[in-house]
């Protein structure tokens, strides 16, 4: 397992928490409070885009097994295994392929991912997928036709929206200030190691 | 914080004594079957029996109201679409078989102790050695993300205080950028520090 060594363990469990930090994050309400908008999900992309695929999607799956076992790491404190017996459960666990997605977009533009690369894959990953997985459950759950749960989705957009496109600039300055946050230049074996 | 105690509720009744893995296959049948109970009646029936289980347990009021009050909100917005579209009966359905898994779900988390789950959870992760990956590994990073989340919480502290200082407060890119660096440089120093100590093998 060559993309398992002790540093992506540690970068792994690191952006774990610092994904269930962000839920601590006071986030904005929108509409009186039904819709709570939180950095969780800025979160989720960040971890894509600097982590890349598979261990972006890895400390999402922590943080999930985290919640499951009952540890209230989601925004507002919510955990335990309720959160996904309920209907925004296809959300959250499409924060898995969303940051697998929003990654493998990320690292495919090499040693200097663009701006708009960047934007794309949180829009791609971090919203489209999550929304994939996301709107059916509802429906199921709810007892909706596809169209009345993506219409109830509807409320999650702007923020989302918004939180893309902070991802991307997030994630443009820190590769800036710290290269080794390139998924790419990351996965370059370092001198020492046999390849 | 009480993030890292999660919400067991220490008792001793037969659901606190059951079995980690015995309580989760129940659960999953227990969800399952409340997709498929046809009538008002029957899901009545199944609210005495939540009721019941409840009170056996002897969590408290409170802590029952906690597990179901985040979904009340959702509830009480799609009771009133299902209404509009189905009727009542459809309508207290669906909305009481949400309430119902919720709240079943919630009681295994009460009456569960983290530390079993846990355990449970990495007992569950042993086959995934086939496929390649070390489960002591996974064990580390489970325990190594606990870990971390106070330490990035202080973090997360720490350059808030700075943003203040420097009055860029209303900035969130001011905070995530130095932020996101710092839990890297932290996380590549715990990586240093985890191949010194001979993970590498």
């Amino acid at each position: 397992m060559k993309w398992f060594s002790p540093a992506d363990v540690a970068r792994v469990a690191v952006f774990a928490a610092l994904i269930a930090v962000l839920g601590l994050v006071p986030g904005v309400s929108l509409f009186g409070g039904l819709v709570p908008v939180t950095a969780q999900t800025l979160g989720v992309m960040l971890a894509g885009l600097i982590l890349g695929s598979r261990r972006g999607a890895l400390a999402v799956l922590v943080l999930l097994a985290l919640v499951a076992v009952g540890l209230p790491l989601l925004a507002g404190g919510r955990g335990g295994l309720g959160v996904f017996t309920q209907p925004s459960a296809g959300f959250l666990i499409g924060w898995l392929p969303g940051a697998f997605v929003t990654g493998w977009i990320a690292e495919r533009g090499g040693r200097s991912p663009s701006m708009v690369r960047l934007l794309v894959a949180c829009l791609v990953g971090g919203m489209g997928v999550i929304y994939l997985c996301g709107i059916p459950v509802y429906a199921i759950f709810g007892d909706l036709t596809l169209g009345g749960a993506a219409l109830f989705t509807l409320t999650f957009v702007p923020g989302d929206l918004a939180k893309a496109v902070l991802a991307s600039w997030i994630a443009r300055g820190v590769q800036r200030a710290y290269p080794g946050a390139i998924p790419t230049v990351h996965k370059r074996p370092r001198s020492g190691e046999e390849g | 914080m009480n993030a890292l105690t999660g919400a067991y509720v220490p008792g001793d009744s037969f659901l606190h004594r059951m079995p980690t893995g015995a309580k989760l296959a129940v659960l999953a049948v227990c969800c399952t079957g409340l997709i498929l109970l046809p009538s008002v009646w029957a899901m009545a029936g199944a609210a005495v029996v939540v009721v019941l289980l409840y009170a056996v347990a002897r969590v408290g009021a409170a802590a029952a109201w906690a597990q179901v009050r985040p979904v009340l909100w959702f509830v009480a917005a799609l009771f009133v679409i299902q209404l509009v579209l189905a009727g009542p009966s459809a309508a207290v359905l669906v909305t009481s078989r949400i309430v119902l898994a919720v709240a079943l779900a919630g009681l295994v988390t009460l009456t569960t102790r983290t530390s079993a789950m846990m355990a449970t959870l990495e007992r569950a992760l042993r086959p995934a050695r086939r496929v390649g990956l070390d489960p002591f590994r996974l064990s580390l990073l489970l325990s190594l993300t606990i870990r971390s989340i106070p330490v990035i919480a202080a973090l997360a502290t720490r350059v808030r205080e700075a943003q203040r200082a420097r009055g860029v407060e209303w900035s969130m890119r001011a905070f995530a950028v130095p932020l996101v660096v710092g839990a890297l440089r932290h996380a590549d120093a715990l990586g240093e520090a985890l191949s010194a100590r001979g993970l590498d093998d």
